[in-house]
């Protein structure tokens, strides 16, 4: 890929800054080499000392990372970010009606939109929440769809996370280095805040009690300490003001959930779980987990319990289900998707397979079920050898693959080792639904440190920025 | 609040406290040992440091011998021995992060502080270098932390707990620096030793047998006796205020008074009690009435107290018992507030 048709988020091809990070590039030209390595080595000691850390899977229990901070943001231009949110909004009600309809009439399935024998014979299809109604018929609270620029500009989709999608919190925690780093920046450029975003999600969350309760107890559910994800888990109960608990502070009890306190059992009406559904209930999926809660479907499915995410909201990010989003859009919304999706390759399809063996030098291809940068070939980037192993496993499972052209990521200016150079970007805004649509400009900007690699997830090595919408 | 989460507060605070108090008697041992005596003497004073934190066998496992280095790698710095200050910091900061939501911010930061300083300490090799500079330094931590708590916490259960964890370990910690000595000493009048503490006594024989008849004296010379309740009180930063309290030589009896007796001295044994028996007041639920009652008593017996009655039914005896007693409440504690209560109603 030559670097100059890749996108660059702050110059033109030859040479001129883009007008919105004008002043940015201004203040950066003024600012001394040693100043700025003072910043970054404050940065990290700061993110140290407050324990902004995540833990690392397979490194020993307790192993805990800093994500690599980097100190020049990625900025949005106002227009851009309101045509981004416009078909953010759209892309996640359409969701939301899928997932309810996917679990009631299916009238998607039915219309011949989609085979159903591949959301019957999906893993993360629930027959449980089969014709159980949810509160405000909301299944996916909080959606973190992960966004990229490629070719000349263009924004296109490049995976929806419904489950438990994760980072928010570096995203306060960014802005909030920034803040304290370069205060004189926020003087020169008008950046939309993004603090309130717990407030928003705390309102989202009370606006989906189960009918009839008023003042309801929210309650933020996590794996415990050591899930890489602990710290946004206090982060997000400590700015929210509610309790944070393990599965073990929960039980339930005359068809209803309490948790143990000091003074005795109180009753709890919304669970933002950050736990997957596997985990939620030994007694109705794995028996074998200590994270959940027995009894505790039961109780949601009568529901008098409202759980955010829903259960099952797996089958509508499955990268599986994802070629088929801009269809949901129009069937349900009767809208044009705004957003575009990536090219798509079903592998299990005859043809497409074809296609993808052929061209797995040139290709991404992604396991249908796995997230975080696990389990897939960047074509590209791959030796010979790994793109032969990749091909067995390919052909042995086609129904479990995906395939992508390799886009080429825009790119944004990042310090590494030699000085400032071109890195490439994602963008992950976090999208509430409740009784409204809400979101806070901007979202989390992934950034992939490694020269030319295009894998952003902090789990393979990536950092993250801070992103700014101007306003004008 | 989440049982849960005052059972991590509760230990948060216990085990700083005990981080202070094991850098404590690490110090007046540490100072006593420098003053001019036998090897065996020495060693006498590092054993019986051991003993009183029940930590004699699983020092054996790990040392062959007893010496100031061995003992202060020992207690200091091994992660697998639990009442070490690496031990007991990380155990702190654990449970502090196990609960970081329930804690400002400026708390949680100065144990993640913590922890992490006393990484760098230990790896720049200040410990070697100068062990009382490092044990200074886990006093202020600790003294830091408290700190913070008081200025910075809201009052509500989550700050009551944790101050209930604080006083409770205190008390227990300040009874087996003053046991250290009265261990030794004997009582004139034989106490019935409780069961668990049978163990450290033949364990305490069994190194006196170890000494050779004719060379080491069965009494310590008398300033030995002065400087090592010198020691024992500024351990427990106590010393000016003996002086000032005092103004009279030092002496076994007055010392074990001050650090039993005197509500005012704030690391003595009335005042911790009487502070868990307060902190207990604040968080009191439908099943914490015996315990309240219990410490209650215990803190009125030591307000009330004299310390010749003490010294007659032996000092020894009544800080082994004491000891028992802080046990039950801390364990009652549990029970009461921290172990999940199974059912509604």
């Amino acid at each position: 890929m030559a670097e100059s048709s890749i996108f660059n988020e702050m110059y033109v091809t030859h040479g001129g800054v883009r007008t919105h990070y004008g002043r940015f590039e201004d203040w950066l030209a003024g600012q001394s080499d040693d100043l700025m390595r003072l910043k970054r080595t404050e940065a990290d000691q700061v993110f140290r000392r407050v324990g902004i850390t995540f833990a690392v899977y397979g490194d020993g229990a307790g192993t805990e990372r800093l994500i690599p901070f980097d100190v020049i943001p990625r900025i949005i231009p106002q227009p851009e970010w309101r045509f981004l949110e416009a078909g953010l909004r759209q892309r996640v009600r359409a969701l939301n009606h899928f997932l309810r309809d996917v679990y009631h009439e299916q009238d998607f399935l039915r219309a011949g939109k989609l085979p159903i024998e591949q959301i019957l014979r999906n893993s993360q299809y629930r027959p449980e929440m089969r014709g159980i109604d949810v509160a405000s018929d909301i299944y996916a609270h909080i959606a973190g769809i992960d966004i990229v620029r490629a070719g000349a500009g263009d924004y296109y989709v490049l995976e929806d996370n419904l489950r438990v999608p994760s980072g928010v919190s570096y995203m306060l925690e960014n802005r909030r280095m920034m803040m304290r780093l370069f205060p004189e920046l926020f003087v020169r450029n008008r950046v939309a805040p993004v603090e309130h975003y717990p407030d928003l999600l705390l309102e989202n969350l009370r606006s989906v009690a189960p009918q009839g309760v008023d003042d309801p107890t929210v309650v933020l559910l996590t794996p415990g300490m050591y899930n890489s994800a602990y710290f946004e888990h206090t982060f997000l109960a400590q700015q929210m003001g509610i309790e944070l608990v393990e599965g073990k502070d929960l039980f339930v009890q005359d068809n209803a959930v309490y948790m143990r306190t000091t003074r005795g059992p109180l009753r709890v009406d919304v669970i933002y779980r950050r736990v997957d559904d596997d985990f939620l209930d030994p007694t109705a999926f794995r028996p074998e987990s200590t994270l959940g809660v027995s009894g505790l479907l039961d109780v949601y499915r009568s529901g008098r319990v409202t759980l955010a995410n829903a259960i099952g909201t797996g089958i509508a990010d499955d990268k599986s289900i994802y070629p088929y989003v801009p269809d949901m859009i129009e069937f349900y919304l009767r809208e044009k998707p705004i957003l575009a999706n990536v090219p798509t390759y079903r592998c299990r399809e005859r043809d497409e397979l074809h296609y993808t063996l052929e061209h797995l030098s040139e290709l991404v291809v992604k396991e249908v079920h796995n997230a975080g940068g696990y389990g897939m070939l960047v074509g590209p980037a791959s030796t010979r050898q790994e793109i032969e192993e990749f091909r067995v496993r390919l052909i042995a499972h086609p129904d479990n693959y995906i395939a992508q052209p390799t886009l080429a990521l825009s790119t944004c200016p990042t310090y590494v080792e030699a000085g400032i150079a071109p890195r490439h970007i994602d963008l992950r805004p976090y999208v509430l639904s409740g009784k409204d649509v809400t979101m806070v400009p901007g979202g989390l900007t992934r950034v992939a440190l490694r020269e030319g690699s295009l894998v952003v997830n902090s789990s393979q090595g990536g950092g993250t920025k801070d992103t700014w919408v101007l306003e004008e | 609040m989440l049982s849960r989460t005052a059972d991590h507060l509760f230990w948060m605070a216990r085990y700083i406290e005990r981080a202070e108090n094991t850098a404590r008697m690490l110090d007046v041992t540490f100072t006593t040992s420098l003053l001019p005596q036998s090897t065996l003497q020495a060693e006498r004073g590092w054993r019986a440091m051991l003993g009183i934190s029940e930590l004699q066998p699983s020092y054996d496992v790990v040392h062959a011998e007893m010496s100031a280095l061995a003992v202060l790698d020992f207690m200091v710095r091994d992660p697998d021995n639990p009442s070490s200050i690496y031990a007991c910091l990380q155990a702190a900061r654990e449970n502090a992060r196990a609960v970081r939501g329930s804690l400002t911010t400026d708390l949680w930061e100065t144990h993640n502080d913590t922890w992490l300083q006393l990484q760098s300490q230990l790896r720049d090799g200040l410990l070697e270098r100068d062990p009382k500079s490092f044990f200074e330094w886990v006093k202020f931590r600790s003294h830091l932390s408290r700190g913070v708590t008081i200025g910075t916490m809201l009052k509500d259960e989550a700050f009551y707990f944790a101050r209930l964890g604080t006083f409770l370990e205190r008390a227990d910690n300040t009874a087996r620096i003053l046991d250290v000595k009265f261990q030794e000493l004997g009582d004139t009048p034989a106490p019935t030793p409780a069961p668990a503490q049978t163990q450290i006594q033949i364990q305490a024989q069994g190194a006196a047998k170890t000494q050779r008849a004719g060379t080491e004296p069965t009494e310590s010379p008398h300033y030995l006796d002065y400087y090592y309740w010198a020691a024992v009180l500024r351990s427990v930063s106590a010393f000016e205020i003996y002086r000032r309290v005092y103004r009279d030589v030092i002496t076994p009896l007055r010392v074990a008074e001050l650090l039993i007796l005197r509500r005012d001295m704030p690391r003595s044994l009335a005042a911790s009690v009487l502070e868990v028996f307060d902190n207990l007041e604040q968080v009191k639920n439908d099943r914490s009435g015996e315990t309240a009652r219990r410490a209650g008593l215990l803190g009125a017996e030591l307000q009330f107290g004299r310390i010749e009655d003490l010294v007659a039914q032996g000092l020894h005896a009544f800080l082994t018992s004491f000891l028992e007693r802080v046990n039950d409440i801390g364990q009652r504690i549990s029970q009461d507030f921290l172990v999940p209560l199974e059912t509604p109603g």
